[in-house]
């Protein structure tokens, strides 16, 4: 497929460092949004603050770069404002997690019809590699130099608990899968969240010895398992592996389509 | 300057003084064609604490939307009473519910001590609607709004399917209202 | 009709449909009357999870070409305080009510005060454009619901509706316009094609036509410092040149801008400058004044932000004294000094405990 047409060829090159995993995440956006047929106008791409937040610049849709951890609220609106709209939100797992956390759970509660698309890197890569929210237990940031000692959150555990009707989880190692996820999310009428691990080898793998871009690619492969595989062994020989593929695909009313049968509803009560 | 009428209604929170403000308010300001003011003072809950309802009835516009040299009191517990009589001016209209209020403090007031709640409860069968009973004694002893405008008030403002009930208890009160006043 | 209920017709008769807001005392009538009606326009009403998010969101429904509108207090002010400032910078026009109540933090949340002058000018961090409107009675409040939305779209900016518990709790009897005498201005949209479109670009009257997401018009929004077509950069010749003219767009139109509203000034040799409710009391004071044969005039700004400067030295030119009431530790007073020049003894009557100042208290002072 042609890239290029989706892209703001004049915004290149990127900011994002060698190694970075989330060009790889933005292919793959592209990648559904292709297969989906939708058209650059009827789509707003929102984002927070930090590395991954740097994607909609390169996209040639209607592009909105907001407030740290906001994303989620400017798109409320922007979706309530024209429910027509495709609203696809990127954001980091700081941004998501942390500041955003609050305004996470409560798009996911809402059921709103936006995709959630969160490049977990594990780290707050742009302001130097501090810790996150997602950070594992004794991993190294520039904030937690002995190690964190805080429990980190599954990200694809977390929108489930708070009600999102479809959660997938896949790496930029099986960036193939990854398109498909972040299609099925797109085409998804609710609340959708595809957790994207990518790595920052320039800050957590520097921090934690992880080796080159592509030793930290490879630690994917070794480190996660698909659902269907999981599903045939017992949690034991699973051990720490991260579990990848479509988590969770329920029914659920969609705000916005709630919204506009309340509206007929109370015009109807004349 | 004009004429001017303070009315304080005070209580605890949840009494219904602010929709009987309203109700006086709207009677003078929309039906009697005066201008009225209602504003509000209250405690952050929205049940119980000190809580108290001010309306200005006037023939000029009305700037400051306060009491602070009141005509009529009206006082549902005795911290209430305590607390504002102060503010009333001389000869002013004092209203208690006696049932609450034992307590009178001294001045020169025309003081009403009437089993307000008692006359819900026993007359009207509902003792909710104490404030609107209250309502209509103040509405004959004060004499700023005419008892046609405060009955047209409570029809706008009370919830749908308690129209009845209100207006009953206003009644009561009025009925009351002028009993007091042949005593006086 | 009660200031809040006021501010919500006002906000509908000036083409309203989004408003995204979170309970507080005491503005919450504002989310409740628009909750309600809204729905029965075809407009949309959402309650969020916080007042950050709820600023968020009139922001977004405001960039796909809705009028958008948020109501709060105190602490939920400040919360908004962060998207204001992105509303300012990227130039999405958007209304924000602040019916202020005693502070700081929790404060006093049923109590009136006029605490809230300087934060609705510079709560937000940086260098940045806001109008702020200050209503008086319950007539004016529908009246600048209607402007702030007008000048929101006309300016391209963030427009503050500072109302006090008072005003927006005070019922009196207001007759409202009829829809056909109200002037509604709306955003001007681009005229070029999308190929042609730079969001940002430097117009002849500092204001750059906006379109609307979704349109064709594929354009980048950020709270970056941005150059003409909307992007980030850091070329210190294109930041001087949107942070100057964001901020002129303001400044230029002074006169359009600002509004204030005078009593008994023409003789006066001692002026009250009062906003809001204590315009109220001061109004009366400056009347009962009269009667004793005080020679006192009433100097009101209606809009706050920008500050009425010039009318402020022309009184300060011809009066002996200006006393400054308000509900909080001289907020505006400061700002009469300023503008006074030292040309006339500004005095300030502050009050903070959580109780109006009342006539007899402003013509004891003016006695004095």
């Amino acid at each position: 497929m042609d890239y290029n047409k989706y892209l703001r060829q004049d915004k290149f090159p990127h900011i994002w460092c060698e190694g970075c995993g989330n060009g790889i995440v933005l292919k793959a956006i592209l990648r559904a949004i292709d297969r989906i047929g939708l058209s650059k106008d009827e789509i707003v791409m929102v984002s927070g603050i930090g590395c991954s937040s740097r994607t909609p610049g390169y996209c040639d849709f209607n592009t909105l770069h907001t407030t740290h951890g906001r994303a989620l609220t400017f798109a409320t609106g922007v979706k309530m404002a024209d429910p027509k709209l495709t609203v696809i939100v990127v954001m980091g797992d700081g941004d998501a997690t942390a500041i955003g956390g609050n305004h996470f759970i409560h798009a996911a509660r809402r059921n709103i019809d936006l995709t959630a698309i969160i490049f977990n890197n594990y780290i707050y890569g742009m302001t130097g590699g501090q810790y996150s929210p997602t950070t594992p237990f004794g991993m190294h940031g520039s904030t937690a130099p002995y190690g964190s000692i805080e429990h980190p959150f599954d990200i694809s555990a977390l929108a489930q608990a708070a009600g999102s009707t479809f959660v997938a989880r896949g790496t930029v190692y099986h960036a193939l899968l990854l398109d498909k996820f972040i299609e099925r999310a797109i085409r998804k009428k609710g609340f959708s969240v595809v957790e994207a691990l990518t790595p920052c080898p320039i800050m957590y793998g520097k921090w934690n010895r992880m080796g080159t871009a592509s030793n930290m690619l490879k630690w994917y492969q070794g480190n996660t398992i698909s659902l269907k595989a999981a599903s045939t062994i017992s949690p034991e020989q699973r051990g720490e592996k991260i579990v990848t593929g479509v988590l969770v695909d329920i029914e659920k009313p969609e705000y916005t389509e709630e919204y506009n049968k309340l509206i007929e509803r109370v015009q109807n009560m004349g | 300057m004009g004429f001017r009428y303070e009315v304080r209604l005070s209580g605890s929170g949840g009494q219904g003084l602010i929709l009987v403000g309203k109700v006086l308010a709207e009677a003078a300001a929309i039906y009697d064609d005066k201008n009225a003011t209602q504003s509000q003072s209250y405690g952050p809950e929205a049940r119980g604490g000190a809580s108290r309802s001010e309306v200005i009835i006037s023939d000029e516009d009305i700037d400051y939307p306060k009491a602070t040299n009141i005509d009529l009191l009206l006082a549902l517990t005795q911290e209430s009473c305590d607390k504002y009589y102060k503010d009333l001016k001389d000869g002013g209209i004092l209203l208690v519910d006696s049932e609450y209020v034992t307590q009178l403090p001294r001045g020169n007031f025309r003081n009403y001590k009437v089993p307000i709640s008692e006359i819900a409860r026993s007359q009207v069968g509902k003792v909710l609607v104490a404030n609107i009973v209250a309502l209509g004694i103040i509405t004959e002893l004060s004499g700023v709004v005419s008892r046609e405008a405060v009955e047209s008030a409570i029809l706008s403002r009370v919830p749908k399917g308690t129209e009845e009930l209100n207006l009953k208890a206003f009644r009561v009160g009025l009925e009351k209202g002028k009993a007091l006043k042949e005593k006086d | 009709m009660q200031g809040n209920e006021a501010c919500a017709e006002g906000a509908l008769a000036a083409g309203l449909s989004f408003f995204a807001g979170y309970p507080i005392t005491p503005s919450s009538e504002i989310a409740e009357i628009l909750s309600q009606r809204l729905p029965r326009i075809g407009g949309r009403f959402i309650q969020m999870e916080d007042e950050i998010a709820s600023m968020g969101a009139v922001i977004g429904a405001s960039l796909v070409g809705v009028k958008a509108m948020t109501a709060t207090s105190g602490p939920g002010f400040s919360l908004k305080q962060e998207n204001i400032g992105y509303a300012a910078i990227a130039e999405i026009p958007c209304v924000i009510v602040n019916v202020m109540r005693g502070g700081p933090s929790t404060g006093l949340p049923t109590l009136p005060s006029q605490g809230d002058v300087m934060q609705a000018r510079w709560g937000s961090h940086g260098d940045h454009p806001v109008i702020v409107l200050a209503p008086y009675s319950v007539r004016e409040t529908f009246e600048l619901t209607v402007r702030a939305f007008n000048l929101a779209e006309q300016y391209r900016v963030p427009v503050i509706l500072l109302m006090d518990e008072i005003v927006g709790h005070v019922n009196e009897k207001v007759r409202l316009p009829h829809p056909s005498e109200i002037e509604i201005i709306d955003r001007q949209k681009p005229m070029v094609s999308p190929e042609d479109y730079l969001p940002y670009c430097q117009t002849e009257d500092d204001i750059p036509p906006m379109a609307n997401f979704g349109e064709g018009y594929r354009y980048h929004v950020t709270g970056l410092c941005h150059d003409e077509t909307g992007f980030p950069t850091n070329d210190p010749a294109k930041i001087n040149s949107l942070l100057r003219r964001i901020n002129r767009k303001i400044e230029r139109y002074r006169d359009d801008i600002i509004e204030v509203a005078e009593l008994e000034l023409g003789d006066a040799e001692i002026g009250v400058v009062a906003y809001g409710s204590t315009a109220r009391s001061a109004r009366r004071a400056v009347i009962m004044a009269r009667e004793e044969g005080i020679k006192v005039g009433l100097l009101r700004p209606v809009t706050l932000w920008p500050f009425p400067e010039e009318q402020v030295t022309k009184l300060a030119d011809q009066v002996k004294r200006i006393i400054v009431p308000e509900m909080n530790l001289g907020q505006v007073a400061q700002l009469v000094k300023c503008s006074a020049e030292g040309k006339t003894k500004v005095v300030p009557l502050t009050r903070v405990d959580g109780e109006p100042i009342s006539p007899q208290q402003i013509l004891d002072l003016l006695k004095k």
